[in-house]
Order: structure tokens, then C-alpha cells, then sequence
């Protein structure tokens, strides 16, 4: 008899958080607000801490129903939630990063108004995110998938009076639509096909099938709809464009949803279902290559951004590119690895970037920083770790997770490893460059002791910070600073975690065990297909165990360390690079800016690609909105059909009104006439039945 | 003996001279007598009819719409005394406040 854990509580309890600061929040004071958001989110921490601690009795997968949902015939769907290895893992990173950045929340928004508005929507968020992770039927998933949506379109336009901001709001809620098109489509595959949308039924349902190398089948369709929902909310090519914009949102939001935890609900899901997609080789493809390609594109464009929050947007789009890389090549537990590390590093980095734009008061252009590290040196250091984590220096986190994509990718092909290497080259020049311009030379902001509040007019909302400041908030606010403590405090703690949470997964090559991928092994190996071997895409010879999670490469250690010798150089010499033109020499950025002018020109611009967009969808759907559907079917179809009958009632009205004359004798010639049809009608009916 | 078919020829003239009367006459009396014009041209029918499957109820009603006529005709003439007094008139188409 497996122990009742009562898993419902975990995503309810945000939930009641939500509520009582939703409903009553605007009464209650700052800490009265802080109290409850911190009590339910850290109770919810608390309560994965526990379960964790009782994990390794628990016969798995451990799923609790809570109550029947959806009856409809054969089909049924309930309430309940399973707990594995994978859902272990997403459920400590969701809570214990989320709780982090709750803590640090707190601090940050302390003078911005909605306080209980944003901490409500903060905890709803929790409440979706936790639905997801513990779901254990794709429906329930879908219901989470779709809250985290809802909790990131608030959150993104929290500071809805600027325009901008409810414009990304809309946008990124807009393009999650398409990619939430697909998965659900994907469910309803699912359901014709299976009867079920539970994981495990699906799974035992999916497993007698070989995969479908021959040709496309269904398993395939259902994969790549599948991809496509991963696509739009972990900000993959072609649905990445709004998560550069969800960057309008509050920095602590930008942390947790757009970096540590949401985004990644893509990869978390392609790795729920890496039972369809190891049947569906040719999408496996299509994830690895969207992976590569989203990975590249997007480290190319983060090199020529100076908004610091920017950086770290098309930082997080290109390492989800590595996670789905890792997905594609069937390293599940490897995606998943460099899916926890990435919550460790780039929850820091933006929270860093959240206390940079804190102590200068709102600034985000990088342009305007520089040789912060002595007024910020906690923000600095911590940023630092962060920074070497990503990208990929030993023995930070990022390093041992992404070394495991690029080995794992090898081994299916040597383009993927090759697109990986330059990525993290790139990764790793533009985050020293990001390093440098912010926190090295001298200060090029025009605020310094005046703390000037021009410098704040592009960032409405951090306007009044200076005289909204309470005297209880101790520190002040003269000039640069550092953030108080709440602030700095999970900034530590995440720097810790980028610094050791690597150590869980060192690979066999350099002596350590791969616990992680052990740890994970019971998930992603029992459904390996029988044949592993026709498993690869057509045309790469692969060896059999890529598909075989868990077990180490025979391929030979000596090579594995060649491999992980040429990315930990790539990443120094991003380093160097960055050194040299940000560092030491720079005049040079803006001599090669404008030697290869068209280039820098598409990089910063993005490639043109939201221009692209617009031009290509945005506004011939506006067109035909317009056209069509408003001022066509609404206008001349469904008002028409109101309005037209509407007359016409009132003009037939206007006719037979005239029958009412009020005159006796016409009423009684319309009884003398009605009669006369009457026995008119019977003579005629009798003399036919005689 | 008269064949039943006469009496209710006989009775459908009448009963049309008393709705054309009603319908073109303007004096009030004279719908009125209409009226039991087309009364009475019921009941003959009813006494046809009565007479010609030997039974006492066609007999029976025409005594009722007697008496309802009589009534009537009590009522009606009152009104038109009142009618007569307040407008000065027996026109019908002068009687015409209620209408729109």
C-alpha cells in the first residue's frame, strides 16, 4: 500500500494564495501581502522537500486520483496526479526556484504599485505550473499548459498602462494560441486513436508500435502537433517571437516564467512523451533540428542587443534550442538536465539583471552602464557565477549539462555537435559582453549621484521609487546601490546552485557517476523501442545505445574528453573574444559594426523577422478581419440577418396595422367575409366527400 | 309539404339582408333592426330544422335567442336613448371617440 501524499495540496496551495490576496489583497498592507504569498508558495516547497524525502519508497510512478473529471461514454478523464522521477525534478525547480524568486519578488516590487495584484498573479501562476508537472493525463496538462499561459499574458502586461507592455502581453498570449492549436489537436489524435489521454494508458497503447520509419504515420502527426504546442510556449523557431517581448513584464517575472520555469514546460512535455517521439523518427528530427537552428539564430541575434534583459531573452531562447537539441537526439534525461541547470543560471542572470536595473535606477540599456562591479559587487559576483555557468566553463553547472547535448548530439550527427559548438561560443561571447559593458570600464550613465528621473521615463513604472521609499527600506537611494538583502539572498542561494548543481550528472569520462541521468534512467529507458537500431533518422549511422537513456557511451572516454576539451574551449574563446572588444579594445565593436554593416544591421534588427511577421500575418489578418469577417460576415451577415428582420417585422406591422381601423362596420365586414370563406370551405368539402 | 331546402333559402336571405344592412347602414336603428333581421333569419332555420327531425330542442332555442333579443333589443334601444341624448346624433360614423 504506497502512502497517500495528498499531491493535490501541492498545487493548491498556491492557489489559496492567489485567492486571498486576488480578493483581498488591496486591504491588506505590503507585508501583510508578502506574508501570505511567501506562506503558501514556501508551504508548497516544503511539501515537494517532503515528498522528496520520502521519494525513494514510493513504488513509481506514484499517481493519486482525486476525483473523476469527464465521463463521456468509454472516454474518461480524472483528476489525478502522478509523481516520477521527471515530475520530481520539474516539481523541486518549479517550487524551490519559484520560492527564490518570490523572496526576491518582494524586494523588487516593494515601491511599485499592485503589490497584492502581482503577488496574486505570481502564486496563480505557481498553481498552473504545479498542475502541469504533477498532471497525470495530458487533459489535466493541457489545463496547466494553458493557466501558465494566462498567468504569463498578466504578468507580462503587469504595468498595463504602458502601451507596449499590454501590446507584448497580447502578442505572446496571441502566438501561444497557435502552438496550444497544435497540441490539442494532437489530443484529439490521441483520443480517436487510443480511447485515453492518461500517460500511462497512451504510453502501453503506443508501445506495441514500431517506430514509423518507413514512412509518416499517425504517431508521427501526433509528435509533430505536439511539437508545435512545445514550439510556441518554450519560444522555438517559428514561434519564438514573443518572448523578447514578454521582457515588458517585471524582472522577477522575466526570471520565473520566461526563463526558469515556463518556458520549459515545452521540453518537459516532448519529455513526458518520449514514448510517441521515439516511435516518430522523422519528428524526432524536426525537434533536433528546430532545436539546432533555434539555438544558433537565436545566439546570433542576443550578440547585438543592448538591452540587458534583451541579452537574456535570446540567451534563454537559444539554450531552450539546446534543450530541444537534446530532445531531437533522444538525450531526454540530458534535456531535462540542462532544463534544471538553466532554471539555476538563467533565474540568476535575470535576477542579477533585475538588481543592475534596480540599482540604477530603471535603466536597461547597456549602453548607459559600465564599471558597476564595485558599487553592485554582490550583484557582480553572483552574476559572475551565473555567467561562467552558461557558458559552459568547468566546474559550473551549465558545463556539464550542455557538454551531454553536444556529446549526445554527436553521436547522431556531427552538424548538430557543430551548430551546438558555435551556439555556445556565441552564448559565451555575448554573456562576457553583457559582463563587460555592464559592470566593467567606467560609467557611462548620465545618472550617478543625481539618480536623475529622465533616465526613468522610458520605465514608467519605476518612477517614484525615490519618494515612494519608506524609511523602513534602509538603504538610500543617493545613487547606484546595492539591493537589500531580500534581494541579494536568492541571488546567492541560485549562485550556489549554478556553481554545484552540475555535480549531479558529471559525466562517466570525467569520473563522476552520471547520477542524474540514473536518476532519470527508469523513465526515459522502459519504453525504449526494440528496435533501437532504425530508431535514427534514415542515412546516420548511429550507434544503438543513443536511444538507450542511461547508459554510457561505448564509444570510448577518450574521445567524450576531446569533445568536452573543444567546448570548454569554444567557450573561452567566446571569453577572449569578448575580452578583446568590450574589454580591452572598444573602439573595435563599432569599427567591425560598421565595416559589416548589412550583417550588424540584421543582427540587431533581429533579422527583420518581427517585421517579417507582421508583413506576412499580422496584417493581411487585420486585413481580412476587417474586410471579411467584421464589415462582411458580422456587419453583413449577422447584423444584417438582426437588422433585416427587425424592418421587416416593423414594415409588415406597418401594413397590418391598418386592419385596426376602429371601424365598427369594417371589422364586421372582416367576420361577414371570414364566415362566408367558412361555410364556402365546408359546402366545398361536402360536395367533394358526397 | 314545403321542402326543408326552401326554409333555409328563405333563412339565408334573410340572414344576408340583416349583415348587408349592418354593414351599409348608418342609423343606428337600422342596424339594430339588422341585427334581428339576422336573428330571426337564424331562427327559422332552427324551427326547419326543428320541425323536420321532429325534436323539441331547435324549438327550445329559438324561445332562448328570443329572449336574448328581447333583452338585447331593451338594452340596445336604452343605450341608444343615452347615445342619442349625449350626441345628438344616430349617425354611426359620428360615434367614434374610442377610435385612434
Amino acid at each position: 500500500m504506497t502512502p497517500n501524499l495528498h499531491l493535490w495540496l501541492i498545487p493548491i496551495l498556491p492557489l489559496i494564495g492567489a485567492a486571498i490576496n486576488g480578493l483581498f489583497g488591496k486591504r491588506f498592507s505590503r507585508q501583510a501581502v508578502a506574508a501570505v504569498a511567501l506562506g503558501f508558495c514556501g508551504a508548497a516547497f516544503a511539501m515537494a522537500l517532503w515528498i522528496a524525502a520520502q521519494f525513494s519508497s514510493l513504488a513509481l510512478p506514484h499517481i493519486e486520483v482525486l476525483t473523476s473529471w469527464l465521463n463521456s461514454g468509454p472516454f474518461s478523464v480524472d483528476y489525478s496526479f502522478s509523481l516520477d522521477q521527471l515530475s520530481l525534478v520539474m516539481l523541486l525547480i518549479v517550487t524551490g526556484v519559484g520560492f527564490l524568486i518570490h523572496i526576491y519578488s518582494v524586494g523588487y516590487m516593494w515601491e511599485e504599485g499592485g503589490y497584492y495584484r502581482f503577488f496574486s498573479y505570481l502564486n496563480l501562476f505557481m498553481f498552473f505550473m504545479l498542475t502541469l508537472v504533477l498532471a497525470s493525463n495530458y487533459l489535466l496538462m493541457f489545463v496547466g499548459w494553458e493557466g501558465v499561459g494566462l498567468a504569463s499574458y498578466l504578468l507580462i502586461g503587469f504595468f498595463f498602462q504602458r502601451d507596449s507592455a499590454a501590446a507584448a502581453g497580447k502578442k505572446a498570449f496571441i502566438v501561444n494560441r497557435i502552438g496550444d492549436f497544435g497540441f490539442l489537436i494532437a489530443l484529439f489524435l490521441m483520443i480517436k486513436h487510443f480511447g485515453t489521454l492518461d500517460f500511462q494508458k497512451v504510453f502501453d497503447a503506443v508501445k506495441p508500435y514500431s517506430p514509423e520509419t518507413a514512412g509518416v504515420g499517425f504517431l508521427t502527426a501526433i509528435a509533430l502537433l505536439l511539437l508545435l504546442g512545445a514550439c510556441g510556449k518554450s519560444a522555438q523557431i517559428p514561434l519564438y517571437v514573443w518572448l523578447p517581448d514578454a521582457m515588458e513584464g517585471p524582472t522577477p517575472v522575466s526570471a520565473l516564467i520566461h526563463a526558469a520555469t515556463m518556458v520549459t514546460a515545452g521540453v518537459y512535455m516532448i519529455a513526458r512523451s518520449h514514448v510517441i517521439f521515439e516511435r516518430a523518427p522523422s519528428a524526432l528530427m524536426v525537434v533536433a533540428i528546430i532545436g539546432t537552428l533555434t539555438a544558433f539564430f537565436a545566439a546570433t541575434i542576443g550578440v547585438a542587443q543592448t538591452d540587458i534583459k534583451k541579452v537574456l531573452a535570446y540567451s534563454t531562447i537559444s539554450q531552450l534550442g539546446y534543450m530541444f537539441l537534446a530532445c531531437g537526439v533522444a538525450a531526454f534525461s540530458a534535456g531535462i538536465f540542462h532544463l534544471m541547470t538553466h532554471a539555476f543560471f538563467k533565474g540568476l542572470l535575470f535576477l542579477a539583471a533585475g538588481s543592475v536595473i534596480h540599482g540604477i535606477g530603471g535603466e536597461q540599456d547597456m549602453r548607459k552602464m559600465g564599471g558597476l562591479w564595485r558599487k553592485i559587487p554582490w550583484t557582480w559576483a553572483t552574476m559572475l557565477i551565473a555567467t561562467f555557468a552558461i557558458a559552459g566553463i568547468p566546474p559550473f553547472a551549465g558545463f556539464f549539462s550542455k557538454d551531454e547535448i553536444l556529446w549526445r548530439a554527436y553521436q547522431v550527427s556531427w552538424i548538430y555537435w557543430l551548430v551546438g559548438l558555435v551556439t555556445a561560443f556565441l552564448t559565451s561571447f555575448y554573456m562576457f559582453r553583457l559582463m563587460y559593458m555592464t559592470f566593467a570600464g567606467e560609467y557611462r550613465g548620465a545618472a550617478g549621484a543625481s539618480h536623475g528621473h529622465e533616465e526613468h521615463a522610458g520605465h514608467g513604472t519605476h518612477l517614484g521609487r525615490d519618494e515612494a521609499a519608506p524609511a523602513s527600506h534602509g538603504h538610500g537611494h543617493g545613487g547606484i546601490h546595492e539591493s537589500p538583502a531580500i534581494m541579494l539572498v536568492p541571488l546567492v542561494i541560485l549562485a550556489v546552485l549554478s556553481l554545484v548543481g552540475g555535480w549531479v550528472g558529471v559525466p562517466g569520462s570525467l569520473g563522476g557517476g552520471n547520477h542524474f541521468d540514473k536518476f532519470l534512467g527508469p523513465v526515459f529507458r522502459s519504453s525504449t523501442p526494440a528496435l533501437n537500431t532504425e530508431h535514427v533518422q534514415p542515412g546516420e549511422a548511429a550507434p544503438p545505445e543513443q536511444t538507450t537513456e542511461g547508459t554510457e557511451p561505448k564509444t570510448g572516454h577518450s574521445t567524450e574528453i576531446m569533445f568536452t576539451g573543444i567546448s570548454v574551449a569554444a567557450g573561452l574563446l567566446g571569453l577572449f573574444l569578448a575580452w578583446l572588444l568590450y574589454g580591452r579594445r572598444t573602439d573595435l565593436p563599432d569599427r567591425i559594426a560598421a565595416s559589416i554593416h548589412g550583417l550588424y544591421s540584421a543582427v540587431a534588427h533581429k533579422y527583420w523577422i518581427d517585421e517579417l511577421y507582421a508583413w506576412l500575418f499580422v496584417r493581411p489578418l487585420i486585413a481580412i478581419s476587417g474586410i471579411v469577417f467584421w464589415r462582411g460576415i458580422d456587419q453583413g451577415v449577422i447584423d444584417a440577418a438582426l437588422n433585416g428582420s427587425a424592418d421587416g417585422a416593423r414594415e409588415l406591422s406597418d401594413e397590418v396595422r391598418h386592419m385596426q381601423s376602429g371601424n365598427l362596420r369594417s371589422y364586421a365586414g372582416w367576420i361577414a367575409v371570414g364566415a362566408a370563406a367558412m361555410i364556402a370551405y365546408m359546402v366545398w368539402m361536402g360536395l367533394r366527400t358526397q | 309539404m314545403v321542402p326543408l331546402s326552401f326554409y333555409l333559402v328563405l333563412s339565408g336571405i334573410l340572414f344576408a339582408c340583416g349583415v348587408v344592412g349592418f354593414l351599409i347602414k348608418r342609423n343606428i336603428i337600422t342596424i339594430f333592426m339588422s341585427i334581428e333581421l339576422m336573428l330571426n333569419g337564424v331562427n327559422l332555420s332552427f324551427v326547419a330544422f326543428a320541425a323536420r327531425w321532429q325534436q323539441l330542442s331547435g324549438q327550445v332555442f329559438v324561445f332562448f335567442v328570443m329572449v336574448v333579443a328581447a333583452a338585447e333589443a331593451a338594452v340596445g334601444l336604452a343605450i341608444i336613448i343615452a347615445l342619442f341624448r349625449t350626441r345628438e346624433t344616430l349617425n354611426i360614423d359620428q360615434v367614434n371617440l374610442l377610435k385612434l
